[in-house]
């Protein structure tokens, strides 16, 4: 696993540079992350952040976007305006959680 | 007498029953199932339907002889469950007494939760699915009048059980459009909201170039919103537009409805439970297993299989008064059909991804996991025999049901850097 440096600290990351120790991010580091991929964080993103963080610690897998409009209250349609074109995988990207995936 | 209860006769609550069954003193423990349907459906044989490799006859059996002697069934829909008075509720007002209640009622698509899919109109424009048998008829009935054009294939949202079918399908659908002469006169397209027709990094890098291959149009990251039935379009909540003249999509996935009345289920009616032990959260007499429960792993029979093992183990301890000592590791085991007379096998739990090897012994197979050959096809379909003469009845099959690393491997990757410090990933990050 490749590890990067952010902040003055190690961070591993995977392949795509998602994290892979959700323990290693902070709200900090979620900018840098955000920064990344050309976004700018506002204190709605990170109401969106923290509920998907807490669901995935809960849940032991990150959120589908259908269960953060049904469980967290995000209309899907705001998604997409907070993180443009591909909501889940900017989501877990800037929330440093693993990316949604399928089985294989 | 104590009371074991068991909801829903399909792949879990039939091994649970039986499995059980010996295992529980009969001058102790009355064991009864509940189901809504007479018939036991070889739900794996959904997805052939539609190609004509198998008949409907060749996937139902009746319930009643699957079931062990000694086992109670009862046959009714479950209106809800009172946990605090130990009771389940049936629509035609049964009340069934329970000491220990196992939920293994699945969980089924609902066309309801988009929009257009449930309209009464939905086939006739061209909108199908193969997760029940009656979809997979018509679907069946529409392939062998279809006549080229656009053909996609379409994956909701997750979970869904058995989350390899929509890959197995357009698979198996691109082959049988080459045989019946009708591939040059078809554009093959899939449609999933993840990233990828394969997410997980070993199976992306060895299997990524199967679509490219077969000349299929990889659609990823696609949220549907609605199918527009009048434009024959699937339309997505960021407003792309994919026109299709046969669709076959998977409609989101719920567990039965009596588990949210009860107040045992998650957003999508699948009951929550401990990931290890299957007891369902806030009580000690209450367990879900199989597709019912919501495990973070695949929803698939394989799965059922080896959480049973578990669980039966497990029970026979809890009814002692022992403490639940085994743990189940999200084992599953699943073919994925890919056309031509060949499969794939997956081997993966909670916390391994699906590995390169053989399966199960090392070297000697004769499975290949994560690669396509003639062999898994036939294990496929062989499946079919070992589903209703050795799992259903409880009788072992000689796998273990924690995953073993026994034969597998994870090949260098060629951008492995040994775990140096490699900052120029930051950069690279293109989402």
């Amino acid at each position: 696993m490749p590890v990067a440096t952010m902040q003055g600290r190690e961070i591993h990351v995977d392949e795509e540079g998602f994290l892979t120790d959700p323990s290693e991010w902070d709200e900090e580091l979620a900018k840098q992350l955000a920064a990344n991929i050309g976004l700018e964080l506002t204190d709605r993103h990170y109401e969106v952040i923290r509920f998907a963080r807490q669901d995935a610690a809960e849940q032991g897998e990150t959120p589908t976007i259908r269960r953060m409009q049904a469980v967290g209250g995000f209309q899907t349609k705001e998604l997409f305006q907070l993180f443009p074109k591909k909501p889940a995988k900017k989501l877990s990207y800037v929330a440093g959680l693993q990316k949604p995936v399928g089985c294989v | 007498m104590r009371r074991l209860l068991v909801l829903g006769a399909g792949t879990a609550g039939t091994m649970v029953v039986n499995k059980l069954r010996p295992r529980l003193p009969a001058d102790e423990w009355e064991i009864a199932i509940v189901d809504q349907s007479e018939e036991h459906h070889y739900q794996p044989g959904y997805l052939f339907v539609p190609f004509g490799t198998y008949r409907p006859e060749d996937i139902v059996k009746p319930r009643g002889r699957l079931i062990s002697g000694g086992v109670r069934q009862v046959t009714g829909v479950i209106d809800r469950v009172d946990c605090d008075a130990h009771v389940v509720h049936l629509e035609d007002g049964t009340e069934l007494g329970y000491d220990q209640l196992v939920i293994a009622t699945g969980t089924h698509p609902d066309p309801e939760e988009t929009p257009g899919l449930a309209e009464p109109n939905a086939k006739e424009r061209g909108v199908h699915s193969f997760y029940t048998l009656e979809d997979s008829v018509a679907l069946r009935d529409a392939l062998e009048a279809f006549d080229g054009g656009r053909l996609v294939v379409n994956l909701i949202e997750l979970p869904i059980k058995c989350p390899v079918a929509p890959l197995e399908f357009v698979f198996l659908a691109e082959a049988w459009l080459r045989q019946r002469g009708l591939r040059e006169r078809t554009e093959v397209t899939y449609v999933t909201p993840l990233d990828g027709a394969f997410t997980k990094p070993l199976a992306a890098h060895e299997l990524g170039g199967m679509f490219d291959e077969r000349g299929i149009v990889l659609e990823p990251d696609f949220m549907l919103e609605r199918i527009d039935l009048d434009a024959k379009q699937l339309v997505s909540y960021d407003e792309r537009e994919i026109d299709f003249d046969l669709l076959v999509t998977i409609p989101l996935n719920f567990g039965a409805p009596f588990v949210a009345r009860s107040g045992l289920g998650d957003e999508l009616n699948h009951v929550k439970v401990d990931k290890h032990t299957f007891l369902a959260e806030g009580h000690d007499d209450v367990f879900a297993i199989g597709d019912a429960a919501n495990l973070p792993t695949s929803k698939a029979g394989s799965v059922a299989h080896f959480a049973v093992d578990v669980f039966v183990e497990n029970f026979v301890r809890h009814v002692e008064g022992l403490p639940l000592l085994e743990r189940f590791d999200g084992h599953a085991n699943c073919f994925i059909e890919s056309g031509d007379g060949k499969a794939m096998l997956l081997d993966f739990n909670y916390d391994t991804e699906p590995l390169l090897g053989s399966f199960p012994l090392p070297e000697v197979g004769p499975l290949k996991l994560l690669a396509e050959s003639e062999a898994n096809h036939l294990g496929k379909l062989a499946f079919r025999w070992v589903y209703w003469h050795v799992l259903l009845p409880g009788r072992p099959l000689p796998l273990s049901a924690s995953m073993s690393m026994l034969g597998k491997r994870r090949p260098p990757t060629p951008d492995s850097n040994g775990g140096q410090a490699d900052d120029h990933h930051l950069q690279e990050v293109s989402l």
